[in-house]
């Protein structure tokens, strides 16, 4: 039946244009790797005198290169230092001041003085990177009980969306300095960390969030749905899961400026502490947050469509190229 | 601040191909480096193994029609200029910046058009046969539909665009028949640079 269709409307210009849409797919994918380009670092239109973003590096005129190497000298022996001294000394004061908060018994006190130790300790994060970020429409802030969804970039996204509000994290159990650090933030609120092979239980991940977005005191907890840092030119596919749990979404989307440093983390080039010192000696961090108008699943759509749904608003605010995949 | 125009200094005949092609020196640029990484023995020209370790190309149902495309009669090997000038029939149609008036810019419908039209008639004779209209929807429609539905459709297409009654479908039939279709939609790709 569907086949007798397909003759009825095949009509020669239709056995002729076939062949256009594959002979475009066909040079599309002569001319252009869509996937390898989301996963690198973003080419900049001119050189803002940082030689990692300069991938084309060619000797231009002396001058430039005199520039260059004020800027080097600056970057390296004045800022970097600073900013490396404020790192430092963030951590112990998050590692002294959250076991303190935690001596509090539960209650309003707690929960204040736990949103204060935050955001203090987040603004020193903040500083430390030198991150000049504008919000905008902070009246769609994501509220208790919601779950806050945003493109990710790096792992710098927590700290740009936590030094604006008390969030609940999500993520595995690490070891080392981030384990400490995780246990640390837990100790103040409650975050959501999950051991590695737990994180493979779809039920328990569902239910846990479920159980955090239930109880309306709660902080917003904090997705990164891509699943992955892609380079803040596109938004990819969002993973469905935080879309099930039923809540309302706050999608939020974090566009950086390429222009005064490269903030994606491309983890298969560096680690997280060359990419940290890495960012500590570019310029700065600027960027821009907006918080979009909150979205709830509607009757009878499903959890991918919603899931396109909110990552096509994100892309949309940003300025992003909403992938199709 | 300029670091790219340098680099075109060791793209032979970059500044030809901007003015033949229209393309932008940061397009040809961007080719220039595509060019390159599909060169996997870095001969300086392409060969058909290397079009076809594009796993989506190898995918398409036409992928060997469009490799062709870019290889002249007689000759297995594609220089840079020569692939630039295949790819530059996918601009859009208002993009064509070429100021020297070239015969015919690459981008104008009936380039576009010809292009098509040679995917189809690999003979080269001037005409789509029966045969060949067969064989392209073969290869496009051969795993849905069945070799009847196949005869059929190649059937009315040759029937509704045959005009001069000739039983194989000339450059100019070729063109009535797609006059409804926005060719320059079809056929464009966004060359980002």
């Amino acid at each position: 039946m569907q086949q007798q269709q397909q003759l009825r409307c095949c009509s020669s210009d239709c056995a002729f244009s076939d062949a256009l849409f594959f002979s475009r797919r066909a040079v599309e994918s002569i001319v252009d790797d869509e996937v390898t380009k989301c996963f690198s670092a973003q080419e900049l239109e001119n050189w803002n005198l940082l030689t990692r973003s300069n991938c084309r590096f060619r000797h231009i005129s002396l001058r430039l290169t005199v520039l260059w190497g004020l800027g080097l000298l600056l970057r390296y022996c004045l800022l970097l230092p600073l900013r490396v001294a404020l790192a430092v000394s963030g951590v112990p004061l998050l590692l002294v001041l959250t076991p303190l908060v935690s001596c509090l018994p539960d209650g309003a006190l707690h929960s204040g003085l736990s949103e204060k130790v935050h955001i203090v300790c987040y603004g020193v994060f903040v500083r430390a990177l030198t991150a000049i970020i504008t919000y905008h429409h902070q009246e769609n802030k994501p509220r208790d009980g919601g779950i806050c969804v945003a493109n990710h970039t790096t792992p710098i996204d927590i700290i740009i969306l936590a030094n604006d509000g008390c969030y609940s994290l999500v993520g595995q159990v690490h070891g080392g300095l981030m384990g400490l650090l995780q246990r640390a933030l837990v100790k103040a609120s409650s975050h959501i960390w999950f051991e590695r092979s737990e994180a493979k239980d779809r039920h328990l991940v569902a239910k846990r969030l479920g159980d955090h977005v239930a109880d309306k005191n709660k902080p917003p907890i904090l997705i990164f749905p891509e699943g992955t840092c892609i380079n803040n030119t596109s938004v990819m596919m969002f993973k469905k899961g935080s879309f099930e749990v039923g809540c309302s979404v706050y999608p939020v989307a974090i566009k950086y400026d390429p222009r005064f440093g490269d903030a994606f983390w491309n983890s298969s080039k560096c680690g997280i502490i060359s990419y940290l010192l890495w960012t500590m000696s570019s310029w700065a961090i600027v960027c821009s947050v907006w918080y979009l108008p909150p979205m709830k699943r509607e009757d009878g759509e499903s959890a991918v469509d919603f899931s396109n749904r909110v990552k096509s608003a994100i892309a949309a605010q940003g300025g992003l190229v909403d992938l199709v995949w | 601040m300029g670091s790219s125009k340098s680099t075109l200094q060791h793209i032979p005949n970059a500044q030809e191909l901007i003015q033949e092609t229209g393309f932008s020196p940061a397009h040809i640029q961007r080719l220039y480096e595509r060019f390159d990484l599909l060169d996997r023995d870095q001969m300086g020209r392409l060969r058909v193994p290397d079009f076809e370790a594009i796993q989506e190309l190898a995918e398409n149902p036409i992928g060997d029609r469009i490799i062709g495309a870019f290889f002249a009669s007689g000759k297995d090997t594609v220089d840079f200029p020569s692939f630039v000038r295949v790819l530059a029939h996918f601009q859009p149609t208002d993009a064509n910046r070429s100021r020297d008036s070239a015969p015919e810019p690459y981008t104008s419908p009936n380039r576009k058009l010809r292009f098509a039209f040679q995917l189809y008639d690999q003979d080269r004779d001037g005409k789509i046969s029966r045969a060949e209209l067969l064989q392209v929807l073969q290869e496009m429609l051969g795993l849905q539909v069945s070799d009847e539905q196949l005869q059929s459709i190649a059937e009315r297409a040759i029937q509704e665009a045959d005009l001069d009654q000739d039983d194989a479908i000339s450059f100019e039939e070729f063109k009535q028949s797609l006059e409804k279709v926005d060719i320059d939609q079809k056929m464009r790709i966004g060359f980002l640079s």
